[in-house]
């Protein structure tokens, strides 16, 4: 860091904010058009079936991507949420005979221990919040497929256990409902609360955070175990939706849940970021997927499933050059 | 006091001294010395280790590993990572089938086509490296974000050329590449050990090298300093891209087929670990390609040794977690902050 480099600094940093509002408007803006064009193109787009369908399937990504918010806006990583969200729903499958709330509790509670363990690798031991999550995600995969004796394991239908996952409730599917629940807690904790602003100051100079007094290592163990714990919670959604704890699942949520609060237009440098336009980065990339299958089903044109994955890396890539362009940021 | 102070300051100079020359030697001679009581134990109490076969076995699963990893090697050597090298091995491994069937060409004459089927994929693969390096350093996007997109795109692009199909093929000139042999080792080893090789002597004997180098241990100073840090940029994340290609050639020819939903999956990861654990500092600036050959070697070995004891592969994963964790806090001891 240069002098010039220090000059530069508060023009970026006035740069990066104004990127980041834009960004929230633009994807609020383009997730609007995109139903906006959904509901004009065919008929069913706006109906229940499809609306609740698409807000069922996308809440496990939604919770994952929230988690993923705040580990990004500290500027760290967490790559391990797709296995612990996986390990979590073989936890949560075992237990599921024994009631609703062991399986709830077992699920998250093995997600929040995963969290903990990142945290506590990143903060004590100095190692990049990268390699300690990957770690963390070699070993969460191996836990989960001990623990399923490598095959997925069957939910108990007694209970209540399947309607966390499939049940509705006032008209609305219930794994909706705690993910809209989740974003409105993690959006008060962001916005009014000390520990938000700490998590912002962290990214934003970590060093400097320290210097002002701020709690920052107890703070990022507070993030990597909210990330964790969310991740848990996605993995029980994922076992009573399917039926079944899954060892295998969650290959590459990781990624997917940072491409959606990339395009949410929160900074992976950290320090900016908003938890509403994550989920509309959310909705936005499972909005995509929806779209493809409607397209196929009017038969003018035929896609396959896989165009989704190149039109996502498409708008991530219009994104990220755009927010490039916008905050004139160079690599230092 | 002052003379007290005085007479204690010698002996805790050493003794700090010996600590930090065990530190050092810990990362230095950590790599070295883990493989060879890796292979110690397995000499000792593993059934069979010293056969043909079993080296054999090791060293065609380790290949391709290795092979991405050297990329990966002179790309965190800037202080960048590439997360798009699974998805650029199945874009390769999918071509060449369609080139190899005349599906993309029309018919060719069978050694044009077994030609194109070796240079298309692996070029093919190098272009959307070089794309990654364009938005590295043009467009200044963070490396994780940049070969994101790619990591994302690239699989699809794969499925959707292929339709998301298994392609089966044979064709043994083609598949010289991973089933052949060279002086009666398998062909994809001594592929490896020439490119580590050579990327080993580049990055220690040539300017070029010394730029890699200069770039991840203070870019604004390299700058200053005059070095081409956006030509050497683009350069190491399209010799990725080469390399990832290639390797998506050795698997489809080991398989004599091709699917792109499995081609390189989860590649990204394990070459990032070997990276790791053969003491390349993952912030750039301090890289060794010989170091992530033995990295790839410990962890094959730590994996086989286990499986070979009648530990699941499951359990497998869990220690290859704590070794990647060992290794990288043993080198931050070895840092001297």
């Amino acid at each position: 860091m240069t002098a010039d480099a220090m000059e530069r600094r508060p023009g970026a940093d006035r740069r990066a904010r104004v990127w980041s509002g834009l960004a929230r408007q633009g994807v609020l803006a383009a997730l609007l058009l995109l139903i906006l064009f959904g509901a004009l193109r065919y008929e069913n787009f706006l109906g229940a079936y499809n609306v609740l369908s698409v807000l069922r399937y996308n809440s496990m990504f939604a919770l994952v991507a929230l988690g993923m918010c705040f580990v990004i806006m500290t500027g760290g990583i967490d790559l391990s949420v797709g296995a612990v969200a996986a390990m979590a729903s073989v936890v949560s499958a075992l237990l599921s005979p024994l009631g609703l709330t062991p399986a709830l509790l077992g699920g998250v509670g093995a997600g929040l221990l995963a969290g903990l363990l990142n945290g506590l690798v990143i903060v004590r031991l100095g190692i990049l919040p990268f390699i300690a999550t990957l770690a963390t995600m070699l070993a969460a995969q191996g836990t989960a497929l001990l623990l399923a004796d490598n095959q997925s394991v069957s939910v108990s239908w007694d209970g209540l256990f399947v309607e966390l996952g499939q049940g509705d409730l006032l008209g609305l599917p219930i794994p909706a409902l705690l993910a809209a629940a989740a974003f409105a807690l993690g959006s008060v904790m962001l916005n009014y609360t000390g520990f938000g602003r700490t998590v912002l100051a962290i990214g934003d100079n970590e060093e400097a955070a320290r210097l002002m007094g701020l709690p920052v290592d107890r703070v990022k163990l507070g993030v990597y175990a909210l990330s964790g714990a969310l991740a848990g919670l996605a993995g029980v959604v994922l076992a009573s939706q399917f039926g079944a704890g899954q060892p295998t699942e969650g290959i590459g949520w990781e990624l997917f849940a940072i491409a959606a609060v990339v395009v949410g237009g929160t900074l992976l440098t950290g320090g900016v970021g908003s938890v509403g336009a994550t989920l509309s980065g959310v909705l936005l990339l499972g909005l995509i997927f929806n779209i493809l299958n409607f397209e196929n089903g009017r038969g003018s044109i035929s896609l396959s499933a896989y165009w989704q994955s190149v039109v996502r890396g498409l708008v991530l890539l219009v994104v990220v050059v755009l927010q490039s362009r916008l905050t004139g940021r160079r690599a230092s | 006091m002052a003379e007290i102070t005085l007479q204690k300051r010698p002996g805790e100079a050493a003794a700090v001294r010996t600590r930090r020359r065990i530190k050092a030697l810990a990362r230095g001679w950590g790599a070295p010395l883990a493989l060879v009581l890796l292979l110690a134990f397995n000499v000792l109490f593993t059934p069979n280790f010293l056969t043909w076969q079993t080296f054999f076995v090791n060293l065609t699963q380790v290949a391709t590993i290795v092979i991405v990893a050297t990329g990966m090697t002179l790309v965190i050597a800037t202080g960048g990572i590439d997360l798009s090298v699974g998805s650029l091995m199945a874009i390769a491994g999918a071509l060449a089938p369609l080139i190899l069937s005349g599906a993309l060409t029309g018919p060719l004459d069978p050694g044009l086509a077994v030609a194109l089927a070796f240079v298309l994929p692996v070029l093919a693969a190098g272009l959307f490296g070089l794309f990654n390096g364009v938005l590295v350093t043009r467009f200044a996007i963070q490396p994780i974000v940049a070969t994101l997109v790619l990591f994302i795109a690239g699989r699809g692009i794969a499925q959707v050329m292929t339709n998301g199909n298994l392609q089966t093929f044979s064709n043994p000139s083609f598949q010289w590449i991973g089933l052949g042999r060279i002086l009666g080792l398998p062909v994809q080893a001594v592929l490896m050990v020439a490119i580590v090789a050579l990327a080993a002597w580049i990055l220690r004997r040539t300017v070029f090298g010394r730029h890699v180098l200069a770039t991840g241990g203070n870019e604004p100073a390299a700058r200053l300093a005059g070095v081409p840090v956006t030509g050497v940029k683009l350069a190491v994340y399209a010799i990725s891209g080469l390399l990832s290609g290639l390797a998506g050639l050795v698997v489809i020819a080991i398989n004599s087929s091709s699917d792109a939903n499995l081609i390189g999956l989860g590649m990204e990861l394990d070459a990032i670990a070997a990276v790791a654990v053969g003491g390349t500092l993952l912030t750039g600036g301090r890289a060794s390609v010989v170091g992530t050959l033995l990295g790839a070697l410990i962890i094959q070995l730590l994996r086989y040794t286990l499986l070979a004891n009648g530990v699941p592969d499951a359990a497998a994963l869990v220690v290859k977690a704590a070794a990647i964790l060992l290794a990288v806090w043993i080198q931050r001891q070895g840092e001297g902050r």
